[in-house]
């Protein structure tokens, strides 16, 4: 108990001297280098308890220039944020705002604070008269710098420009988010073939029920996140496509955007089971947060975080027995705050 | 017995030859009921099923509602897949997944049991899968695109909504193969024209690779992949920064 409210009065005493720091009147020089040699004795009345230090232009200088630096890079982290996402140049720049920051505050408390090693005596805080000491000690501790001004401004630069910039992200979730136009839907058209990771073209034959395979529009880029689907085979009778979808799954085979609507992690989990009852349905689901897909009827999220069905591609066999596309995809693949239109 | 078993092994591995020998088909060489099966071991694989099998699965195979699926079309591998894993007789009520356990069957009945299931309608035969014949980088290549989204990377298993995808470290590469072929509970099912009989061979070389992966990193943790290692590395980390910390205040009394 009693020690609780000894640290009150200590944050107490802490926050008093903040608050009057400015009013602080200079202290006649007496006492030089007495410094903690009287600890646990009453604070001589007006004297000095810390040896006075003396500015260090150069330090200070440095530290301002650290904590400018660390909002420069903040900044840069927005600015790279909004402009060029890039994950390595987003953590070169946060790093080195986290970085600088930490120089900051290294030569700080080695060179721009008095440097004076006190010991606390026991038991501490135990009169008013202790307390009023280390008070002092916390005010003069601080009188060795010369520009207050500059380091205060350029510490406030460097917490604002970090907080803005780790805040900065969350944007992308707001609802004035810049959604992707239609051509965010890739390669896909009526009338491309679909062909394995390995570039064969896919025939319906080479699917049978239950069986799943992850296919590509023909000569488009792999790395596009419109291009992967995952193409499956379910038995024809068993599917329940909206309306507007009828046709799009030819004995039963259909395909989806394989990038998940949650959080852009490729599908790769296709659950087939052989018996229904009880058993589970059929489904996609993602790998990385469970999202369940119902494969059955439209790809909708059926369980998990994710919020929108994969974008379908409707699909027809062309006369050779290759898989086409006969349109695009259903929708914008991929989770919503994707914003590089690729 | 044992001379028995070998008999009935041999005739399935003939059987299944001459299926994978009859040209394309859809699914890895089906036998149908019109391949020659062993009459004995159908009759032996019939009074089998009989008595332990037709409660859930009905006395013709055909399967009870609510209780067991039709076996019409499953095929030997099927058979042969979930009765040499113990994965059937199913431990736990109808509908419940089947869990890998002790087999209840010697390999012999196992063959029998098989051969009538086969008998039923035509299916995926045993697969005549050999790990020595394939290639572990591409058999890795296809574990990745194919089975360690569920499987995990290095075969420990994993989790599937409603399913466990279970961990590869007791199968053998037949059952492997089975597995790929048959699609068990909720796995897909793989047909030839997506995986080759020789790219299984691949992949059963990998998994058995992944019983005892090189671990060139150092200590393995269980090979279940960046979590445990991460803990490792923060409790090590935190332990050692303690000590630093605890050294330099020393110094600085």
């Amino acid at each position: 108990m009693s020690r609780l409210r000894r640290a009150g009065r200590a944050a107490a005493a802490g926050a008093a001297v903040l608050l009057l720091r400015r009013r602080r009147r200079p202290a006649p020089p007496e006492q030089a280098g007495g410094g903690v040699a009287d600890a646990g004795g009453a604070p001589p009345p007006g004297g000095r308890v810390l040896p006075e230090g003396r500015p260090d232009p150069r330090a200070e200088a440095g530290t301002a220039v650290c904590l400018v630096l660390a909002g420069v890079a903040a900044v840069a982290f927005m600015v790279l944020y909004g402009v060029e996402p890039d994950t390595q140049a987003l953590g070169v720049a946060l790093g080195a705002c986290l970085a600088f920051l930490a120089a900051a505050a290294i030569l700080a408390g080695k060179r721009v604070v008095v440097q004076e090693r006190h010991v606390e005596e026991r038991p501490p805080m135990a009169d008013p008269a202790a307390e009023r000491r280390a008070a002092r000690i916390l005010e003069e501790g601080a009188g060795g710098i010369s520009r207050r001004r500059l380091l205060g401004g350029a510490c406030a630069f460097a917490g604002v420009a970090t907080a803005t910039a780790l805040a900065a992200p969350l944007l992308s979730l707001g609802p004035g988010a810049p959604r992707r136009g239609r051509d965010a839907r890739g390669r896909w058209g009526a009338g491309v073939r679909l062909v394995t990771e390995g570039g064969t073209p896919l025939r319906a034959d080479d699917l049978v029920v239950g069986s799943f395979v992850t296919a590509f529009p023909e000569g488009a880029e792999k790395e596009d996140i419109a291009s992967p689907v995952v193409v499956i085979r379910v038995r024809p009778e068993e599917i329940r496509p909206s309306a507007g979808r009828e046709g799009w799954a030819p004995g039963g085979i259909m395909a989806f955007s394989q990038i998940c609507t949650h959080a852009a992690c490729a599908v790769t989990l296709f659950r087939y089971p052989l018996f229904r009852e009880p058993g589970p349905a059929p489904a996609l689901v993602c790998p990385c947060h469970y999202s369940v897909f119902d494969v059955l009827h439209d790809a909708e999220p059926v369980y998990g975080p994710a919020h929108r069905p994969l974008p379908q591609l409707p699909l027809a066999v062309a006369r050779d027995g290759t898989l086409r596309a006969t349109g695009p995809l259903s929708g914008d693949p991929g989770p919503s705050w994707l914003l590089t239109d690729t | 017995m044992t001379r028995l078993a070998l008999l009935a092994l041999a005739v399935l591995a003939l059987l299944a030859g001459s299926a994978a020998a009859q040209g394309p088909q859809k699914t890895a060489g089906p036998s149908g009921p019109q391949a020659a099966h062993d009459p004995a071991a159908v009759a032996r694989g019939r009074a089998l099923f009989a008595l332990g099998c037709s409660g859930c699965h009905g006395m013709d195979g055909r399967g009870l509602p609510g209780e067991g699926p039709s076996l019409a079309g499953a095929g030997a591998a099927a058979a042969d897949f979930y009765l040499s894993t113990g994965r059937m007789p199913l431990n736990g009520e109808p509908g419940s997944e089947p869990l890998r356990g002790e087999p209840a069957y010697p390999d012999a009945q196992i063959a029998d049991i098989a051969a009538w299931v086969a008998s039923l309608a035509p299916g995926p035969a045993i697969p005549d899968v050999d790990p020595a014949r394939g290639d572990v980088s591409e058999g890795m290549v296809l574990f990745t695109e194919h089975c360690a989204g569920c499987h995990q990377m290095v075969a420990r298993g994993g989790l599937v909504t409603r399913g466990l995808a279970p961990s590869l470290q007791q199968a053998t590469p037949r059952q492997v193969a089975e597995a790929i072929r048959v699609g068990p509970y909720t796995m897909p099912v793989f047909p030839e024209t997506i995986i080759s009989d020789r790219q299984i061979d691949s992949i059963a070389a990998y998994t058995e690779l992944t019983k005892d992966p090189h671990d060139r990193g150092g200590a393995g943790l269980g090979n279940v992949g960046p979590v445990p290692e991460g803990m490792v590395a923060w409790i090590a980390a935190l332990g050692a920064l303690l000590v630093v910390a605890r050294i330099i205040g020393e110094r600085a009394r």
